[in-house]
């Protein structure tokens, strides 16, 4: 301790994704996101601006929405990550999902997996939104496509399925 | 992008982090990483090592009993969904909710608000007006310092290279507080934000008032005569247009191509006077 670590160290990381544990060495500056899509093969989670605005990024981690290309692998070390990847059970979609295909939430669907984990976030912790949370809710989230009409749409259908109707 | 090569560090303590940054001159601590992670993948910093806070345990938490602490750990989605804070002083949750978008909100914490000290940051107008303080943990122990004295200038605080922000000290007392935020379309980032907290006494007259703005100064800056429009009087329809007339009066403001300085010395006054007018 008290000794600087020397350039280009390894470290040691174990990190859940989707639910399997997966151990790795890596360089302190890699960023969660390569780690998912490099490392691991994920690539539903997307890089859209690489600048911590669109969301296209995004993930959860321990049970919370974050954009992955501003944490550092190292940074989830021992925790759980869920992609986009994680949400469906078999065939079945996640009601979120469902919600996206319901609605047409999506067009060229370059922000979706990130809108589907940011909207996923949502409805954990408010399981009936207004539009006016919904919109805010994902204002760390862009897309160039739909203009949201259908993504706050597809929101409000996730919250129906979700309560079973 | 990504940011050029650095160590990694996780200490268990605040002891252990104080003695990493000693070691190395050049290492800087990450909290949320939420400012200093885009700033070196964009090169503007290259540390050579990061002391990452997130195991001590210690820094984070919130407690209200008359005062109100925060470790700085706490990330501003745990300031927004307190129930203790939502009951005991609502502003914070409030403000927390409005910082950036939910994701920031999961990563960022209050500590690095403060010590990061951006010119458009939003808790640190708030915990100006609050006459918020630190308490900050270095080689020769530990200080107490008022948020109004770290806050030095633009990106810069009083901490030292080798000190460690571990807690906010929010004085009880307060009778309402209220923060307005213009905020920039894109960035979210205040274009001009306004924090008002007042003491009122007998007859709502009020005793105490601090007023602080951000977004348009270099740091978050009191806007003293506003405050002295008000204090001694009661907030009413005449006291707030008095205070909002002056609120930009005596701050340096600065313009960019979103927005004037002139602009941004109306939006003071405006508001200047939606913030006590909630308060009222
Ligand atoms: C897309 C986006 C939108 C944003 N919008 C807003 C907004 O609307 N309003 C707003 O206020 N902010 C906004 N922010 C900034 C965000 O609030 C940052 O998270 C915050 O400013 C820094 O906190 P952090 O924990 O991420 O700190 P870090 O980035 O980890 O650290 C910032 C600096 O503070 C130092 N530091 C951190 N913690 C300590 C400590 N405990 N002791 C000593 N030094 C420390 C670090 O060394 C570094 O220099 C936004 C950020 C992003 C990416
Ligand atoms: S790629 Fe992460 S926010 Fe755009
Ligand atoms: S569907 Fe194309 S970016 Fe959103």
């Amino acid at each position: 301790m008290g000794i600087p670590v020397p350039m280009a160290t390894r470290i040691p990381v174990r990190i859940t994704v989707n639910g399997v544990e997966y151990a790795a060495e890596v360089e302190p500056r890699l960023l969660l996101v390569h780690f998912l899509r490099d490392n691991l093969g994920l690539t539903g989670t997307h890089v859209g601006c690489d600048t911590s605005q669109c969301g296209a990024c995004t993930v959860y981690l321990n049970g919370q929405s974050i954009k992955s290309c501003t944490v550092l692998a190292v940074q989830a070390n021992g925790g759980e990550v869920t992609t986009i990847e994680g949400l469906a059970v078999g065939n079945d979609y996640d009601p979120v999902q469902q919600g996206f295909w319901e609605m047409h939430g999506l067009q060229c669907g370059y922000c979706t997996p990130g809108m589907i984990m940011s909207s996923h976030a949502l409805l954990d912790r408010n399981p009936n939104p207004s539009e006016e949370e919904i919109r805010h809710a994902l204002e760390g989230n862009l897309c160039r496509c739909t203009g949201y009409q259908n993504i706050v749409k597809a929101v409000q259908r996730a919250a129906e399925l979700r309560a079973g109707k | 992008m990504f940011p050029s090569q650095f160590g990694y560090h996780k200490p268990g303590s605040v002891a252990e982090a104080v003695k990493l940054l000693q070691a190395d001159p050049d290492a800087k601590i990450v909290a949320g990483g939420h400012s200093l992670i885009p700033a070196m993948k964009l090169r503007l910093a290259a540390p050579s090592a990061l002391v990452d806070l997130s195991g001590i345990e210690s820094l984070r938490g919130i407690s209200v009993n008359g005062n109100v602490s925060i470790g700085a750990m706490t990330t501003y989605a745990q300031i927004r969904d307190s129930a203790k804070l939502k009951a005991a002083l609502p502003v914070l949750a409030d403000v927390a909710y409005n910082v950036g978008d939910p994701q920031v909100q999961s990563c960022g914490t209050l500590g690095g608000s403060l010590a990061h000290n951006d010119p458009a940051a939003d808790f640190t107008a708030v915990l100006v007006a609050l006459g918020a303080s630190v308490k900050a943990v270095g080689p020769k122990g530990e200080r107490t310092i008022p948020v109004e004295d770290l806050l030095v200038d633009l990106l810069t605080t009083s901490l030292a290279e080798d000190e460690v922000l571990t807690e906010i000290i929010i004085p009880g007392g307060t009778s309402a507080a209220a923060y307005e935020k213009f905020r920039h379309p894109a960035s979210g980032y205040a274009v001009v934000g306004v924090a008002a907290a007042v003491k009122t006494g007998k007859g709502g007259v009020v005793d105490d008032a601090k007023i602080a703005i951000t977004g348009c100064t270099s740091k978050a800056t009191r806007a003293h005569a506003a405050e002295q429009a008000f204090i001694g009087k009661p907030l009413s329809a005449e006291s707030i247009a008095a205070a909002s007339a002056v609120a930009a009066n005596g701050l340096d403001l600065n313009g960019d191509h979103y927005a004037s300085a002139d602009y941004r010395g109306h939006l003071v006054g405006v508001q200047t006077r939606r913030a006590l007018e909630r308060l009222a």
